[in-house]
């Protein structure tokens, strides 16, 4: 019996080790609810905790920056909608933005104002979004209920102008689709003037609540440096003090005549993302009643024949309006050779145009940069260490839209 | 855009001379360009690493914002690859543009420099075929391992079925 005791042989101590040590891998995805599109993470667990992560993203591949070469500058508007189905204007406004520049267009002020308030209705669509699918994702079932409510408004609205509720191609090079029908700022304004109250709702459910704290708090955390050098943008690089946006460093389509401010925090977790993009909405809220105040008379189109359809009317009369109008639609219009690439704020972070044109009527290349990609690239990072619960939250946090990773 | 001649020098024009990259870059530089508020530096493409490196540690471009490629078949060489810069500091965007032949391209990654390449360039491999040296895991990204050809590619069509 003594010999027991003092047997300390790896045949018994070595099956103890190892069942502690063993990893197990673990596919998650590519149909799980959390990642809100088609992604698969291959994670490596040691017990509850992740040793590491591998996204794998594809899945939803469309071949859209090849298809751009296959049709005209206007045509090709339809296909940035498609992009991030958050984020569809966004889109628009980048890929019109990066080809006026090249087109050297000047865009009338009501057409920039109208802009404005499109993107930051946007910006509270997606962000209502997010919210109610990380909650949902974190068990706070009432949230999502309460964000599409507000999203069903914003829905209506960019229903009203351009009979779409996602798709809507509002944006176009040049200016906008066409004027907004009548009664639509007043729809507007009803909807707006009620939100930050509904951000107040949203708040009481959340802010303070001890689960929501508990499942958010200390969360999630990744270095700035390794943001930085990882292609990470936006909510997610604000929380942790980077006050970078480009709506106020690289302002475009006049944000610099907005009076709004950047949210920041210092926390760098879940929660902290959380607070900048509750706070964010407040801001959006303020800079679409700010345009529809001071909303500028004018042109919805920029003064361009040749780039822009001839008003109907006018084609009765004049003879050139007949030959622009036959001409743009057959052919479309060329665009100077050159190369640009334009830069905004998407809800999500950094989102930028590159547009290559050899001069004709065709972009001779298109890439686009999502923000989602950048933030993705992160994941495993972010992930390496965290418990496995902890990586719904962490990937809620960073909003990303698989479509806009995998184009 | 053509691309340059075999006997075209640096030429860097005098609204950059001021500009703070262009010490950095310099020795590197095969042309240099201010176009529509943008600035592009074409570099060699076997100086792409160490010209990215002095300019994240020297010139602060700690953000690599995008890296894509241009096809510009059938003329030789035959791809651009672009790259974006970013620096937060001097709020700054940078273009530099390396042009590679089309017969087995490959240029050097600088996921050294900026872990944020490595996908970036994974896409590039993936839909143009361009090979980065010293990259940590090159494999397609966006296509089934097994696909063949490179989408992004001028001489594949953009639709059809394979026969």
């Amino acid at each position: 019996m003594a010999s027991s005791f003092t047997l300390t042989e790896p045949e018994i101590a070595e099956p103890q080790t190892s069942t502690s040590t063993r990893r197990m891998t673990l596919n998650m995805g590519p149909q799980h609810p959390s990642t809100h599109g088609v992604l698969r993470l291959e994670l490596e667990l040691e017990g509850e905790v992740i040793r590491s992560a591998k996204p794998d993203i594809g899945y939803l591949h469309t071949g859209i920056e090849k298809e751009f070469e296959a049709k005209t500058y206007q045509q090709a508007v339809t296909l940035t909608d498609r992009i991030d189905y958050l984020a569809p204007l966004s889109n628009n406004l980048c890929y019109s933005l990066a080809v006026e520049k090249l087109l050297g267009l000047e865009i009338p002020p009501m057409a920039q104002w109208t802009r404005v308030m499109l993107v930051e209705l946007t910006r509270l669509n997606s962000h209502l979004v997010w919210l109610g699918t990380h909650a949902l994702d974190i068990g706070a079932m009432s949230m999502f209920l309460y964000c599409m409510r507000e999203r069903e408004d914003i829905l209506r609205i960019f229903e009203m102008y351009s009979g779409q509720r996602m798709m809507t191609s509002y944006i176009r090079i040049g200016g906008l689709a066409l004027a907004p029908p009548r009664g639509w700022h007043h729809r507007i304004k009803s909807f707006i003037d009620g939100f930050p109250s509904k951000v107040d709702e949203y708040e009481d459910l959340l802010t303070n609540n001890r689960i929501w704290i508990g499942r958010t708090k200390g969360v999630g955390f990744i270095s700035v440096e390794d943001m930085l050098d990882l292609g990470v943008t936006g909510p997610m690089l604000r929380a942790a003090g980077v006050n970078w946006d480009a709506r106020k460093q690289a302002p475009y389509s006049s944000y610099e005549k907005f009076d709004f401010t950047v949210p920041t925090r210092t926390e760098n977790d879940v929660y902290a993302r959380y607070l900048v993009r509750i706070e964010e909405m407040r801001q959006s809220a303020k800079i679409v009643k700010q345009a529809l105040e001071g909303m500028p008379e004018g042109a919805f189109q920029a003064d361009a024949p040749g780039v822009m359809l001839p008003e109907r009317e006018k084609m009765k009369t004049q003879m050139e309006s007949l030959i622009y109008h036959f001409k743009i639609v057959t052919e479309g219009f060329r665009v100077p050779e050159g190369e640009v690439y334009q830069v905004i704020e998407s809800p999500r972070g950094e989102l930028g145009y590159y547009v290559v044109s050899d001069g004709t009527a065709k972009p001779y290349r298109v890439h686009i940069h999502g923000p989602s990609f950048g933030n993705l690239q992160s994941i495993p990072t972010l992930a390496k260490g965290s418990m496995i619960s902890d990586v719904i939250a962490s990937m809620g946090s960073m909003d990303f839209v698989l479509g806009d990773t995998d184009r | 855009m053509k691309p340059p001649k075999s006997d075209s020098c640096l030429v860097i024009p005098e609204t950059l001379k001021d500009h703070p990259a262009v010490r950095l870059v310099e020795d590197s530089t095969l042309s240099a360009k201010f176009d529509r508020g943008e600035v592009t530096f074409e570099i060699a493409a076997d100086a792409i690493v160490d010209v990215c490196r002095r300019l994240k540690h020297e010139g602060g471009y700690i953000r690599l914002s995008d890296l894509t490629a241009v096809d510009r078949y059938p003329e030789e060489p035959r791809f651009e690859v672009i790259y974006h810069l970013h620096s937060l500091e001097h709020n700054q965007r940078l273009r530099l543009r390396s042009r590679i032949s089309g017969a087995k391209p490959a240029i050097a990654s600088v996921t050294e420099v900026w872990r944020s390449a490595n996908w970036y360039e994974r896409e590039v491999f993936d839909l143009f075929g361009i090979v980065f040296h010293n990259h940590p895991e090159l494999e397609r990204i966006m296509l089934p391992a097994d696909w063949e050809g490179h989408p992004l590619r001028k001489d594949y069509p953009v639709s059809g079925t394979r026969v």
